[in-house]
C-alpha cells in the first residue's frame, strides 16, 4: 500500500525517569541496529521531557541513535499518560516511523497501549525476540503467551507503525559509534484536557535497597525457604554479593516480602550475570522472568524441581543449610 | 461413593471445601500452636452464608438442613478439627433456641447467628455433672419476674467468645427430671463471667472456658420452653446436634486418610513408594472402609432427621459413637503410616490425632452413647412383644 | 456510583501444558477461571459500592461459555452481568477487543468508574484496559494498588518498579488493578443461588453497534504468524557431596568464570 511505504525508520522510545534515560531504551537502541541493517533504514530515539532532558541525548547517540527527536514541554517533565500520548502521537503522525519500540516498563506499557489505539497501530507486548522477515520486510515479533507455556510470533502486516514493547534486560545494550548525531526539536501541543491527572506524591518502598532490574547479581527466595523470617538468609547472601533480593510469586502472595521484589511473568523480568534461586521450584511463570540470566544457580530440596532444568549449577539441599554456608564461604573468600 | 447430593448440597459442600482450602489450611498450624480463636475464619464462614445452614430462611438462615450442616462441618473439620468444632458448637448453642424458642426469641437471636455476626455456646456440663447431667448444681432461683442464677459450667466450647449462651439450671431440685429449666443468657449480663481459657490436648483453636454465674439476674422472658423442661431441652438438643459431631469426626478422619495416602505415595523406601507394600495398603483399606461407613451412617441419619424422621435417638448415638471411634483409629494409623514424620509437628497428622480424641468424649461420652443404645434396644424389644 | 468491570474467562495457565509433538496447547482438563486480576477488579468495585452506594456491572467479551465467569462474579455480589458475544469477534486482538468492550460500555450507559485487571494471564499484554480508556476518551490509572474516591475525583496509588506513585484523577476514569490491591471475597451461598438462577443477557455485535471493519480478525492490526514450544534451555551441572563440598565447588566455579 502506498500509505505504508511512507513509513520509514525504526524508532525507540527513550524512557526517562527523574531526568535519567532508562537502560531499557539503550538496550532497544542496540537491538535496533540489527533490525535497521536488515531493513536498510535509520534508527532514531524519541526523548520526551522538559527542556533539561536534552542533556540525556548523548547517551542515545552513543548507543546507536542516528537522530534524536527531542520532544520538550514543561508538562512533560514527569510522565503522565495524557500529555505523553498526545506528544508522541503527534510526533509519529508527522514523521511516520515504520517501527516503534518501547520498553515494557510500567511507563511504557501504560503509554504504548494508549498510543496504539490513537494511531490505529498494531501493538505486541513483552517481545523476547525481534527480527525482520527477509521477504516481506516486516517486523517479526516473538513473545511468550499462556503464562510462558508457548511462544508466538506476531506480525502487523497492514498497519503502521508496527509497535512492540520489550521487557528490560531482554536485549543487551552495547555502545556504538553513531554516524550523524542529529537533534530534531519538536514542540507538541499540550491542551488543558491533557492535564487533568495530577501526580500527588511518591511513596518509597523501604525494603528495596538495590534496583532489581539493574542488579548484576540477584538472590531470590521461594516457598522452599520455609518461613518469612528466613528471607533474612537470602538478604544476607545478597548483601555479601552486593546484589538485589528477588522473590517468587508464591512468597509475595503469602506476604513474606513486598511485590516490588517479584520476579516472573506477572512480576519483573531480570537477566543478571548471576541469579541464585533459593527454594524456588521453577514453575514456568517464574522462569519466564529470569531464564535470560547469564548464570543460574538453583538450590532446592527437591531433585525433581523444574528449576534444575535451566540452572547452570544445581545444588540439591536444604536452603536453610546451603545458603548460609554459601554466604560464609564467600565472606571467607573476600577475607 | 456418590451420595446423590442435591445441587444445593453440592454447592454447600464445594463452598465449604473452598473456604477450608483457601482460608483454614494456611492458618491451622498457627492457630493450633498459638491456641488462637479463629475469628477471621468465622467471619468468612458467616459472609459465605455457611453459618446459617441450620437456621430457617425466615430467620436469616439458608434453610434448615442437618445434612447441609453436616456437609459443611465435615469439609471444615477435614482441614481443622478446632475450627470445625467452633463452627459446630454454635449450632449446638443455638439449637435450643431453634427447637424451643418462641418466635420472638428466634427473631432476636437467630439472625445474628445465621450471619456469623455472633456465636453461640451450650452450657450443660459441670465439674460434678458430666455424664451424670442430672447431678448438676447450678441453680436458678425464682424471684418475681426474674431468675437468679448461681453456679459454674465447665468446659464450654466457645465460652467467652460467644455472645449467646443456652444454659440449663436447676429450678426445683425436688422435681427430679422435671426440675431444670433452660435459659438464654447474653454475654455481658451482670453476674455472668468466664473462667480462664483451658489448655487442651487438641482442638486448640477452639476456646474452652468455665461459665461463672454469681447472682446473675435473668428475666423470665429468657426462659426457653416452659419451666421444668430443661432436661428435655438438653436431650432433644443433643439428639439433633450429634450428627454434627459425627460429621466432625468423619471430616477429621478423612483429612488424616488424605494425608496418609499422599505421604505413602511419595515416600520411597527399599526402592519403591511404600504405598506399593501390601501391609500399607491393607491399613489404608481398613481406614478408608471405616471412614466411608461412618460417613454413610452420618448422612443417613442427617437425611432422616431432615425428612422428618421420628425417634432417631438410638441412630444418633450410633453415628456419633462409630464416627468418633473411627476418627481415633484412623488418625492413630495415619501417624503410624507417616512414621517418624507423623510424630513431628511439622506434619499435620499428629494434630489430627490430638483433635480426634475429644470426639469420643464430648456431647456424651461413647460409654454413655453405648448405654443409650442399650436402653433403646431394650425398649424396642419390649415394644415388639 | 455506577461502576463497570471488564473481565475475561481464561484457562488456568498454571495448568496448561504444551504437547511437545504437535506444538499445540493441551487444553483438556484445564479449568476455565475468571482471570485472577479481574477478580481483584470485581472485589475493588464491590468495596466501593459498599462504601459509596450504587451498582456494579460486569461485562465480558467471549464465547458462550464465558457466561460461567460472569456467574462467578454474580456469586461474589455484582448487580448485573452482560456477555458480548458474536462470531464476528473471533480472532480479535487487543485493538479489536478494546474497541468492542468500549462500544458495549457506551451502550450500557455512563459509568463513573471502569475497572480492569492489570493483564490477562493467557494473553499477558495488559493492553485492553488502556485501549478501552482511549476509545472512551477517559483518563486512566494503571497498576493500581489502592483506590479512594472523594466526590468527583479518585486518589489512586500506582505500583511502579521500585516505588509507588499517588495520582489524583477525575471521574469518570478507567483503572487497572494489580493483585496487591485486595483479597477477593469468596462467593456466598445466597450469591451462588442467585448466580445459578441468573439469566445473563448476551449482546451481539449489532446490539452494541460494533463496526464490523474494526472487530474480529478483520479488524485486528496484529496477526499470529506461528506458535511454537519455548526452546528448552540446556541442563547444567548438578553439584554433589556434603554441603560444604558443594558450596566450595560452586564458589570456585563462579570465581573462575569471574561471575563473583
Amino acid at each position: 500500500m502506498a500509505e505504508i511505504a511512507a513509513y520509514k525508520g525504526i524508532w525507540v522510545f527513550a524512557e526517562q525517569r527523574g531526568g535519567q534515560v532508562q537502560s531499557v531504551a539503550l538496550e532497544l537502541l542496540s537491538e535496533a541496529q540489527k533490525l535497521a541493517a536488515d531493513l536498510g533504514c535509520e534508527v532514531s530515539a524519541v526523548l520526551a521531557g522538559s527542556d533539561a532532558i536534552e542533556s540525556q541525548a548523548q547517551s542515545l547517540f552513543d548507543h546507536g541513535a542516528v537522530n534524536v527527536y527531542l520532544v520538550t514541554h514543561p508538562e512533560l517533565k514527569e510522565y503522565r499518560t495524557a500529555p505523553y500520548t498526545r506528544a508522541v502521537v503527534e510526533l509519529i503522525q508527522q514523521y511516520k516511523p515504520e517501527i516503534m519500540l518501547i520498553g515494557a516498563s510500567t511507563q511504557g506499557r501504560d503509554l504504548a497501549a494508549r498510543m496504539a489505539i490513537r494511531l490505529n497501530a498494531g501493538l505486541t507486548a513483552d517481545c523476547t525476540g525481534l527480527a525482520i522477515d527477509p521477504e516481506k520486510k516486516i517486523l517479526l515479533q516473538t513473545r511468550p503467551a499462556f503464562g510462558g507455556n508457548i511462544m508466538a510470533t506476531i506480525i502487523t502486516p497492514n498497519h503502521r507503525p508496527q509497535m512492540a514493547t520489550v521487557r528490560p534486560k531482554v536485549f543487551k545494550k552495547s555502545k556504538v559509534k553513531s554516524q550523524n548525531s542529529k537533534i530534531i526539536k519538536f514542540k507538541p501541543t499540550i491542551n488543558a484536557e491533557d492535564l487533568i491527572v495530577k501526580v500527588l506524591q511518591i511513596v518509597k518502598d523501604e525494603s528495596v535497597k538495590v534496583n532489581l532490574q539493574e542488579a548484576e547479581i540477584i538472590v531470590s527466595g521461594g516457598r522452599g525457604i520455609g518461613d518469612p523470617k528466613n528471607f533474612k538468609i537470602v538478604e544476607e547472601l545478597a548483601a555479601v554479593l552486593n546484589g538485589a533480593v528477588g522473590a517468587s510469586r508464591a512468597t509475595v502472595d503469602a506476604g513474606w516480602i513486598s511485590a516490588h521484589h517479584q520476579v516472573g511473568q506477572t512480576g519483573k523480568t531480570v537477566a543478571p550475570k548471576l541469579y541464585i534461586a533459593c527454594g524456588i521450584a521453577g514453575k514456568i511463570q517464574h522462569l519466564v522472568g529470569m531464564q535470560g540470566s547469564d548464570n543460574i544457580v538453583a538450590i532446592n530440596r527437591d531433585p525433581d524441581a523444574p528449576i534444575f532444568k535451566v540452572a547452570t549449577y544445581g545444588i540439591v539441599g536444604d536452603c536453610l543449610e546451603v545458603v548460609p554456608a554459601l554466604t560464609r564461604k564467600i565472606k571467607e573468600l573476600r577475607g | 461413593m456418590d451420595y446423590l447430593l442435591t445441587e444445593e448440597q453440592v454447592m454447600v459442600r464445594d463452598l465449604a471445601r473452598k473456604v477450608a482450602r483457601e482460608k483454614i489450611l494456611p492458618a491451622r498450624a498457627e492457630l493450633d500452636e498459638k491456641e488462637e480463636f479463629p475469628w477471621e475464619i468465622m467471619k468468612v464462614l458467616g459472609e459465605s452464608d455457611l453459618c446459617g445452614l441450620w437456621i430457617p430462611e425466615k430467620f436469616g438462615g439458608f434453610g434448615q438442613s442437618v445434612m447441609a450442616f453436616c456437609l459443611a462441618t465435615e469439609e471444615i473439620s477435614r482441614v481443622c478439627g478446632g475450627v470445625g468444632v467452633t463452627f459446630a458448637a454454635t449450632g449446638l448453642g443455638g439449637a435450643p433456641i431453634l427447637l424451643f424458642g418462641s418466635d420472638e426469641q428466634k427473631q432476636k437471636y437467630l439472625p445474628d447467628l445465621a450471619s456469623g455476626k455472633k456465636l453461640a455456646a451450650f452450657g450443660l456440663t459441670e465439674a460434678n455433672a458430666g455424664s451424670d447431667a442430672a447431678g448438676m448444681e447450678t441453680t436458678a432461683r425464682k424471684e418475681g419476674d426474674y431468675f437468679i442464677i448461681n453456679g459454674t459450667k465447665q468446659w464450654i466450647t466457645n465460652g467467652g467468645e460467644a455472645e449467646t449462651y443456652s444454659v440449663i439450671a436447676i429450678t426445683d431440685k425436688t422435681k427430679g427430671p422435671r426440675g431444670a429449666t433452660a435459659f438464654i443468657i447474653e454475654k455481658g449480663t451482670p453476674g455472668f463471667t468466664f473462667g480462664k481459657k483451658e489448655k487442651k490436648m487438641g482442638i486448640r483453636a477452639s476456646a474452652t472456658r468455665e461459665l461463672v454465674f454469681t447472682d446473675c439476674k435473668v428475666h423470665k422472658s429468657q426462659t426457653l420452653g416452659k419451666e421444668g423442661m430443661g432436661f428435655i431441652v438438653a436431650m432433644r438438643t443433643l439428639d439433633m446436634t450429634r450428627p454434627g459431631i459425627a460429621a466432625q469426626a468423619v471430616g477429621i478422619a478423612q483429612g488424616a486418610l488424605d494425608e496418609a495416602i499422599k505421604y505413602t505415595k511419595q515416600r520411597v523406601q527399599f526402592g519403591k513408594p511404600i504405598i506399593t507394600i501390601q501391609a500399607v495398603q491393607h491399613m489404608l483399606a481398613n481406614m478408608a472402609t471405616e471412614v466411608e461407613a461412618a460417613r454413610a451412617l452420618t448422612y443417613a441419619l442427617a437425611r432422616s432427621i431432615d425428612a422428618g424422621g421420628k425417634d432417631y435417638t438410638k441412630e444418633s448415638s450410633m453415628a456419633k459413637l462409630f464416627a468418633s471411634d473411627v476418627a481415633m483409629r484412623v488418625t492413630v494409623d495415619a501417624v503410624q503410616l507417616l512414621g517418624g514424620y507423623g510424630y513431628m509437628r511439622e506434619y499435620p497428622v499428629e494434630k489430627m490425632m490430638r483433635d480426634a480424641k475429644i470426639t469420643q468424649i464430648y456431647e456424651g461420652t461413647n460409654q454413655i452413647q453405648r448405654n443409650q443404645i442399650g436402653l433403646s434396644l431394650i425398649k424396642e424389644s419390649n415394644q415388639k412383644e | 456510583m455506577e461502576i463497570a468491570v471488564c473481565i475475561k474467562q481464561v484457562p488456568d495457565t498454571t495448568e496448561v501444558r504444551i504437547n511437545p509433538e504437535t506444538n499445540t496447547l493441551i487444553r483438556e482438563g484445564v479449568p476455565s477461571i475468571v482471570n485472577p486480576f479481574d477478580e481483584n477488579a470485581v472485589e475493588e468495585a464491590l468495596r466501593l459500592r459498599e462504601k459509596h452506594g450504587g451498582k456494579v456491572t460486569v461485562i465480558t467479551m467471549g464465547p458462550p461459555q464465558a457466561v460461567e465467569a460472569l456467574k462467578q462474579c454474580i456469586a461474589m455480589g455484582v448487580d448485573e452481568a452482560y456477555l458480548v458475544s458474536d462470531r464476528a469477534f473471533a480472532g480479535s486482538d487487543t485493538w479489536a477487543t478494546s474497541y468492542t468492550l468500549a462500544q458495549t460500555l457506551k451502550k450500557l450507559g455512563n459509568f463513573d468508574l471502569i475497572f480492569c485487571g492489570k493483564q490477562a494471564i493467557d494473553g499477558d499484554t495488559a493492553q485492553v484496559g488502556p485501549g478501552i480508556a482511549e476509545w472512551l476518551n477517559l483518563p486512566q490509572a494503571t497498576f493500581a494498588v489502592k483506590v479512594e474516591v472523594e466526590g468527583a475525583k479518585a486518589k489512586v496509588e500506582r505500583m511502579l518498579e521500585e516505588e509507588n506513585e499517588v495520582i489524583e484523577i477525575p471521574l469518570p476514569c478507567l483503572i487497572t488493578v494489580v493483585k496487591q490491591i485486595n483479597e477477593p471475597r469468596l462467593p456466598s451461598l445466597k450469591g451462588l443461588m442467585k448466580a445459578k438462577k441468573a439469566e445473563i443477557k448476551t449482546l451481539s455485535a449489532a446490539e452494541v453497534e460494533a463496526d464490523p471493519l474494526i472487530t474480529g480478525l478483520k479488524g485486528s492490526p496484529t496477526r499470529v504468524r506461528k506458535i511454537f514450544a519455548p526452546p528448552q534451555k540446556g541442563g547444567g551441572e548438578m553439584l554433589a557431596g556434603s554441603v560444604d563440598e558443594m558450596v566450595t565447588a560452586l564458589v570456585g566455579k563462579l570465581k573462575e568464570q569471574k561471575v563473583i
